[in-house]
């Protein structure tokens, strides 16, 4: 080596250490450092998940007669990616597909365009990786030509899933209840924590009623099939496996008798008062049981046919659904509806005066009309009936007598808080029954999306006026002194709204002004009075089975309070009410009825509301005497309660008890008290003594025949599997 | 050794025997090949090949069982055979036979380009011998233009103590064939290598520090002056981009560096054990036998693996510059350390892909990768280096 190469080399060598000493750096950053980085990259890299969808659980009526079930069949699917590839973006391979299932193109093609922004349902909401479905139920017939002929159908998939069929009629009949099932949202995953490997776009969740609230359960956990696969997207191999648990069954106290009856008189008396050239559009029933608080039935007009959420919904369905111009099907009017309770109210407006001192063997006066703070309020047809019980004026529904009784309670329950200048404002001794009546407050029925209702406390004007005065309403930008009827009311509302005037005390007594409740909060009331002070928290659920036939989970109807009312003051009332229904203001509607046979007891209610037609309500129960049942009705915009919603709950009645002319629905007035229990069939069948079911099973291949009652095993105790 | 002096055939079979005999004496005898021989180097080497050998099958049984270990099974023995018999000649024989070497690879690289030449990868870079063999001239282009450089420059006139100048410029200009060559393929880590290994000998024959900072500069100033002049025309300067931005590569090399670089994070200290690789054998990261091969170390092996790999190295190539610095002539010690730049540079670029520091090109790993050509090429130079090693001066450093 020539001298003047020797350093050169030296730098050679310090050159190599340098490269290598770099690399050994950087793979240790990768390696070591950030190797967590790396390997959640990597699984995600080589494991395809693949999610096997439990089949649902069903919902099923007392008797275990299913409303709403999932069961496994032929479904064809779309995947989109699939589509895009093709040189049209897939648009022969959905026409041929549309003429294969005869499906309309226009159809077909809203069925698999991507929810997106601006794109309103129908469309899929799911991931546009996951096969699209586009028809369920196919022929096996179908099903081949599609998978044996790749070729024309490149995408287009059939294969076994979940589908969910509604059992008709009973399921349009309870449809708000049910609620509805919608492919999972990529922000529905996100706001419930579910692992994104979990729920898949096919997978569907309950969006409103039963399913949603009950959606856990009866969802079931979703199979998992880990495949490995490599580059090419070509599965190698089978990591793990999985499979599916089926949904438990949701056991609901609704007789699909009753709630038959109850929907269909709900809707007829809509329509005679629709006849009648009133411009009614809505209105909600329930039947509860006054010993548990067990909802059995439950009914809200309009309603619409729950099958349309199958197979994503379209445009104008969704639009009618939701729309107000059709009345807005989608909301539960018994438990979203809320209306006054006109002169069903009394019975806590009763209950106030008595707490206040009032006898009840003392004597009203009911005239025409009062003048109280310098207003004249009428009697409702203007009679003068003299002086009267408290009996009778509930009976005859006298206005002027509670007028009177509200308006003394106001002249010395706290007025020095009646200018309402704090939410702490004392509640007013009328208002406080009434909340003690489970007024005001959500009932904590097991349906999502509840109205409260309204009690007008001070609390509650004071809020309402800072909500309305300078925001909201503005009633004080809007109110004129000297404009139309609207503005002028707001004018005062802007002035006298946080104001607890005796004008608004009065009518708040006869369930008008402020006072709003829903169908089931009147229905639950009456429950508490009927069966002497104990307030429940409604349920329509009444357990959850196993798909093995093991009791998940009781659901009891918590009692959420007592009425702070003696015993002898609810007899009385119950006593009045029953009066009613004989010589009162529902004597007319319930002319001809066998009372002899069951009596029934009831109060109506005609609630005057400003610009509309009067809210007819009913609120009944029966037997008078250790009642079993309370049935309500409401629905606003229509007339008197004895002429709308009175003759429409005695064709309830009439279904329940088996008369005039009815089949009975609860042979002897009774519920079972055991549940339904799994076979070893897998079907569920009705408690000893009841059934066979009256809507029958989706699908079985031979008409089996549930055994007769005697011959139904003994054990129907929980916990025996089939 | 007994067993070579008895029993001597005769017949027909004796001058074979005598050529046989000749062999294995050389191989073995007191001043034999194998005698002399740096076995540690020899011991790196096998080690490399062995151990690429291993992740190779790995990387391909799941496809093609194990078709690709014995194909480099065979490939290593007969690198190994060449090696020895190139390590068996005197370096005063290499030097002589320098330029027909350096004549046949640029031939090989003018081959190439001719309808001969096969496109693999985007790239005219293969002769098909037929029969499935295949040949990749610029491997034996890195050789001929070490031993080219190494015999220009080790020339340095009686009196003198560089190099002449003409020298450089012969060097410059043999050089320039082969990366000219190359870059028409286009590879563009091929050309990167070619023109580090001229830079390098160049600078390590001598010649004054300001031709070295003046060869720099130049070449900084021809680029700026290409780019901000517009010298070239527009579709040289899309080949150009096409040829610098990896990105512009047809099959996406952007997605084959990220893939391996998941394969080598994910296999940390570990590694997922050989054989076991989900990714290696779902085949997640292109070419994982032949450039790629470093992943799938990576991801098998784990930290430790890829350390024994760079620590194998290290010790090649560390013995490759002691083997230069020991050298007993001005050319063998270019030559070997020509060698040395050549491994430590490839092995840097092929790692430094795969790790995500240098752009993807298609230099395989030395004595890794699946690869005949490669391979065969590699094991000559270490045979070059044994043959410059028997002749050290063991009174140097």
């Amino acid at each position: 080596m020539i001298p003047a190469s020797r350093p050169r080399l030296i730098a050679l060598y310090v050159a190599v250490f340098a490269l290598l000493a770099g690399l050994a750096l950087r793979i240790w950053d990768i390696q070591v450092k950030n190797a967590p980085v790396y390997r959640a990259l990597a699984s995600s890299e080589r494991i395809r998940e693949v999610v096997t969808p439990p089949t649902r659980g069903s919902i099923v009526d007392d008797l275990g007669a299913p409303i709403v079930t999932s069961t496994p069949a032929l479904v064809i699917s779309v995947s989109l990616p699939a589509l895009w590839q093709q040189s049209d973006g897939g648009e022969a391979v959905l026409s041929r597909l549309a003429t294969l299932l005869h499906i309309k193109q226009s159809v077909m093609r809203d069925d698999v365009r991507l929810c997106t922004v601006g794109v309103r349902p129908p469309c899929w909401a799911g991931s546009p990786y996951q096969p699209v479905p586009v028809a369920e139920n196919v022929s096996a017939t179908t099903a081949l030509q599609v998978l044996e002929n790749q070729r024309l159908y490149p995408g287009v998939t059939a294969a076994v899933q979940p589908v969910t069929h509604y059992q008709q009629p009973i399921s349009t009949s309870l449809a708000q209840v049910l609620g509805y099932l919608q492919p999972i949202t990529a922000s529905e995953l996100k706001a419930q924590g579910l692992p994104s490997t979990g729920y898949s776009g096919v997978d569907l969740v309950g969006q409103a009623g039963l399913e949603l609230q009950y959606d856990s359960a009866l969802r079931g956990v979703p199979g998992m099939q880990k495949l490995a696969v490599d580059a090419a997207g070509q599965v190698t191999g089978t990591i793990s496996k999985v499979p599916p648990t089926a949904g438990d069954y949701l056991v609901t106290s609704i007789n699909s008798a009753v709630q038959m009856d109850t929907e269909r008189a709900l809707a007829a008396a809509v329509g005679r008062s629709q006849l009648a050239g009133n411009p009614t559009k809505n209105g909600g029933a329930a039947v509860v049981m006054t010993t548990t608080g067990r909802v059995l039935a439950m009914a809200s007009y309009p309603t619409y046919n729950p099958s349309i959420w199958n197979r994503g919904i379209s445009q104008r369905e969704f639009n009618r659904l939701f729309g107000t111009a059709y009345g807005e099907p989608v909301l539960n009017r018994a438990t979203q509806g809320q209306y006054a309770p006109g002169s069903t109210w009394k019975i806590t407006s009763v209950a106030a005066a008595v707490a206040a001192g009032y006898s009840l063997s003392g004597s009203y006066n009911c005239p025409a009309t009062v003048t109280i703070g310098g207003h004249s309020y009428a009697n409702d047809g203007n009679p003068n009936l003299g002086p009267m019980s408290l009996h009778e004026a509930l009976v005859l529904s006298c206005d002027t007598v509670f007028y009177q009784l509200a308006y003394d309670i106001w002249q010395h329950d706290h007025p020095g808080a009646n200018v309402v200048t704090s939410p702490k404002a004392p509640i007013q001794e009328m208002q406080k029954m009434e909340l003690a009546w489970g007024f005001g407050h959500n009932t904590g029925v097991d349906l999502p999306a509840e109205n409260p209702g309204s009690v007008p406390t001070r609390e509650w004007l004071y809020y309402l006026w800072k909500a309305n005065a300078h925001a909201g309403q503005n009633w004080c930008k809007n109110g004129r002194i000297n404009g139309t009827y609207v503005q002028q009311i707001e004018y005062d509302d802007c002035r006298i709204g946080n104001v607890w005037t005796p004008g608004q005390a009065v009518i708040a007594a006869i369930g008008q002004g402020y006072v709003s409740v829903t169908p089931l909060q009147l229905a639950r009331a009456y429950v508490a009075l009927a069966n002497g002070g104990t307030l429940y928290s409604p349920r329509i659920g009444e357990a959850l089975i196993s798909p093995t036939g093991k009791v998940v989970r009781r659901i009891n109807p918590p009692v959420v309070g007592h009425l702070p009312v003696a015993k002898s003051t609810l007899a009385y009332i119950r006593n009045a009410l029953a009066g009613v229904v004989t010589s009162g203001t529902a004597a007319g509607t319930f002319a001809g009825f066998p009372l002899n046979k069951v009596c029934v007891a009831a109060k109506t209610g005609t609630a005057q509301v400003a610009g509309l037609q009067a809210t007819s309500v009913f609120a009944s129960f029966a037997p008078c005497v250790h009642p079993k049942y309370v049935v309500v009705m409401m629905i606003p915009n229509s007339g008197y309660g004895s002429d709308v919603s009175g003759p429409a709950v005695r064709q309830i009645w009439d279904g329940i008890f088996g008369l005039e002319g009815h089949k009975a629905a609860l042979p002897g007035g009774n519920l079972p008290t055991v549940l339904p229990h799994l076979n070893r069939a897998g079907q569920l069948v009705p408690p000893p003594g009841f059934g066979p079911p009256p809507v029958k099973p989706t699908k079985p291949a031979k008409p089996t025949r549930s055994p007769s009652p005697s011959a139904s095993p003994t054990t129907s105790a929980p916990g025996g599997h089939g | 050794m007994s067993w070579v002096s008895s029993n001597q055939p005769r017949g027909l079979a004796q001058p074979l025997w005598g050529l046989t005999r000749r062999a294995a004496v050389r191989l073995a005898g007191r001043q034999s090949v194998l005698r002399q021989a740096n076995w540690v180097l020899f011991g790196a080497v096998i080690a490399l090949s062995l151990l690429g050998t291993l992740v190779i099958w790995s990387a391909t049984r799941q496809v093609l069982g194990n078709a690709y270990l014995y194909k480099q099974l065979l490939n290593i023995t007969i690198g190994v055979i060449l090696m020895l018999v190139v390590s068996s000649l005197d370096t005063r024989h290499i030097k002589l036979y320098a330029p027909v070497l350096y004549a046949a690879a640029c031939l090989g690289l003018l081959a190439v380009l001719s309808p001969l030449g096969t496109v693999v990868n985007g790239a005219r870079s293969w002769i098909s011998l037929g029969a499935g063999f295949q040949v990749e001239p610029s491997e034996f282009a890195k050789l001929g233009l070490i031993l080219m450089s190494a015999m220009v420059l080790s020339e340095v006139a009686a009196g003198h103590r560089r190099p002449a100048t003409k020298a450089i410029m012969v060097t410059l200009g043999l050089g320039a064939v082969p990366v000219l060559l190359v870059v028409a393929e286009p590879d563009l880590g091929v050309t990167m290598l070619l023109a580090v290994l001229m830079l390098g000998l160049i600078a390590l024959s001598g010649v004054r520090l300001r031709w070295l900072f003046g060869m720099l500069a130049a070449a900084a100033l021809g680029i700026t002056a290409i780019i901000n002049l517009h010298l070239l025309k527009a579709y040289q300067v899309s080949r150009l981009a096409a040829f610098i931005n990896p990105s512009a590569d047809p099959r996406g090399t952007g997605y084959s560096a990220a893939q391996a670089k998941i394969a080598i994070g994910s296999g940390g200290l570990h590694g997922v054990g050989l054989f076991h690789s989900q990714l290696i054998a779902g085949n997640y990261v292109p070419e994982q036998q032949t450039d790629f091969i470093f992943a799938v170390v990576g991801n098998e092996l784990g930290f430790i693996g890829t350390m024994i790999l760079i620590g194998l190295l290290a010790v090649m190539l560390f013995t490759a510059l002691r083997i230069a610095a020991r050298a007993e002539d001005q050319f063998g010690m270019l030559v070997a350390s020509g060698i040395a730049i050549w491994f430590a540079v490839q092995s840097f670029i092929n790692i430094g892909m795969t790790v995500g520091i240098m752009p993807v090109t298609g230099l395989p790993l030395p004595f890794v990768s699946y690869g005949g050509s490669a391979l065969f090429a590699d094991m000559i130079a270490i045979g070059l280096l044994q043959s410059i090693h028997r002749r050290r001066n063991v009174f140097a450093a």
